[in-house]
């Protein structure tokens, strides 16, 4: 189950969206599989009748009152952006 | 002359109700001190007031100063508004002495991670202050704040207080608001205090939990009671086998440890072995699964397009490929692979969906001994601080060093730090863990130990 291939360090970059150099490439995919052997120590319980657990707390359905609040004005919206367009955030053609 | 070196919060606010110093002398004892231990990111002006100065984490967002989370991303981030944790800090006139150094995005146990370099122990200034929180941990021990705020998802807060010979608390999940602190894994990042003793901790834990209607999974809390107490009468504490025995525990570590909790039994607890099979064996395992996974998603957010780093691209997705090489650091970049890797299809089962189900037994494990005790106790972490650059190397070292405070964070339950004891002219921390909501019992215990430990919290070479 452990180990992972230079194409699925490759495959698993672009899902991420990273873009990797040849020398990270070989770096990550080591310490990738190392890490993988790690934790794949999960796999040797049988643990079919546990049910999962997603958030330590019991809580369900936090309801909030669906009332109109003011929201941050646009300049300051747009204080970090990189890029602006009046009211959009300007990015590269898709 | 104000001591910083050992003047508590409290010790300082009573200083200022007695006007024996003012605001702006307080604020200055520890603004003027060189930060040679590199703890801080970015240091402020003193914004005016006489409330108590404060350092936090640079993961905190606060309005108008600088929060980089320790990565080159967010180099140039500026908030606009306050995270809660610093809104009621400010609502209680503490006032921000800077922003401490992390490792990137909180992923790492001794700031090497950190874009801008690490921080260094007050104790030994050669060694890790630990992490990822070792900025604000390093803070208050080196008197550079009389107390700070940390975040902790796998043992941020405790291991760092560990290793600087301070007392840090991890609450329970849910008692503190994250909005406004940068995301690293949802369902177990929580904020809380770092000081030089437990009231003081008490006191700012008081400060910043309660339900916040901008985090939805914060809960009401019960009140905080400031600890008093001498004793450790009726207080029943487990000592789960496995966390007190596990291989790659320093023997100075165990004797000072064993030392504290015979030191427990003379103050009236009662002391019992318990155990944790499996929560210890394959901890580790399952938090290097659900933090990287919750990671990959946090940290998508992060794609040049609104805020942040931005890298040149002729399209869109070869700006937000450029922009994420160019911008995460390489700890960042491993956790997230690992858990989109672990999350994608035909994975999921085998890594993510089993890793969940693992963390439902460390919960299962935990809630039946605290059927029998009050509270759990072990070493914080297996080691005392280690040299810079020891583990840099090799990623899955330094994983295992948070072995002792992950399967708590697994399971929701708060853990308390305090000084036990010193090995090889170190400090050693220890860790006590109650069930959800007990941060009082923690506080009580921890209370009557520091009392009795008179563990002096100066470094050594600063005395």
């Amino acid at each position: 189950m452990a180990g992972i291939s230079k194409d699925e360090v490759l495959h698993v970059a672009r899902l991420a969206r990273l873009e990797l150099t040849d020398d990270e490439v070989v770096k990550f995919q080591e310490q990738l599989s190392a890490i993988l052997d790690a934790v794949s120590k999960v796999s040797e319980l049988d643990l079919a009748d546990v049910p999962p657990t997603a958030h330590p707390l019991e809580i369900e359905n936090a309801w909030a009152e669906d009332e109109p609040r003011p929201c941050l004005p646009l300049d300051e919206v747009f204080a970090n952006a990189p890029d602006r367009d009046e009211d959009y955030f300007r990015v590269p053609p898709a | 002359m104000i001591d910083v070196l050992r003047l508590t919060a409290e010790g300082a606010k009573q200083l200022l109700d007695a006007r024996e110093i003012s605001g702006a002398e307080l604020f200055a004892a520890y603004a003027e001190r060189d930060d040679d231990l590199h703890a801080f990111l970015y240091r402020c002006d003193d914004p005016g007031g006489d409330g108590i100065p404060i350092a936090l984490k640079d993961v905190i967002g606060t309005k108008g100063v600088p929060t980089t989370a320790g990565s080159k991303i967010l180099e140039s981030y500026v908030p606009v508004y306050d995270s809660t944790v610093a809104a009621n800090c400010k609502r209680h006139g503490l006032r921000l002495l800077g922003k401490t150094n992390t490792d990137e995005f909180a992923m790492g146990s001794s700031t090497e991670n950190s874009a801008f370099g690490p921080s260094r122990n007050p104790w030994d200034p050669s060694r890790v202050p630990g992490g990822s929180g070792g900025g604000s941990a390093a803070a208050v021990s080196g008197g550079l704040a009389p107390w700070a705020l940390g975040s902790d998802t796998g043992g941020s807060i405790k291991q760092p207080s560990a290793l600087c010979g301070n007392v840090g608390l991890r609450p329970t999940y849910g008692t503190v608001s994250r909005f406004g602190v940068v995301a690293f894994a949802s369902s177990l990042d929580q904020v809380g205090p770092v000081a030089k003793n437990v009231r003081d901790c008490a006191f700012l834990y008081s400060i910043i939990a309660g339900r916040d209607a901008n985090d939805t999974t914060t809960v009401e809390v019960p009140e905080v009671e400031l600890p008093a107490a001498q004793d450790l009468k009726g207080m029943r504490i487990g000592v789960p086998r496995e966390m007190n025995e596990a291989e790659g525990i320093e023997p100075g570590v165990s004797a000072a440890v064993r030392k504290t909790i015979e030191l427990a039994e003379s103050l009236g607890a009662e002391v019992g072995e318990c155990s944790l099979p499996r929560s210890v064996d394959y901890g580790v395992a399952c938090y290097y699964l659900v933090a990287p996974a919750e990671a990959s998603s946090n940290l998508a957010r992060y794609d040049g397009a609104r805020y942040g780093l931005r890298s040149d691209g002729d399209d869109f997705r070869e700006m937000v490929m450029a922009t994420r090489h160019d911008g995460l650091g390489d700890e960042p970049k491993r956790r997230i692979m690992i858990g989109t890797y672990a999350l994608s299809s035909g994975y999921y089962d085998a890594y993510y969906g089993k890793a969940q189900r693992v963390r439902t037994m460390i919960r299962r494990e935990h809630a039946e001994v605290f059927e029998k005790f009050d509270l759990i106790v072990s070493p914080t972490s297996p080691t005392v601080a280690f040299a810079i650059g020891e583990k840099a190397g090799n990623p899955l070292a330094m994983y295992l060093n948070d072995l002792l405070t992950i399967p708590s964070c697994m399971a929701g339950l708060p853990g308390l730090n305090i000084p036990c004891g010193l090995s090889e002219g170190l400090p050693v921390g220890l860790q006590l863990i109650g069930p959800q909501f007990a941060e009082n019992t923690l506080f009580r215990a921890g209370h009557a130990l520091e009392q009795a430990l008179a563990f002096d919290v100066v470094p050594e070479r600063l005395r």
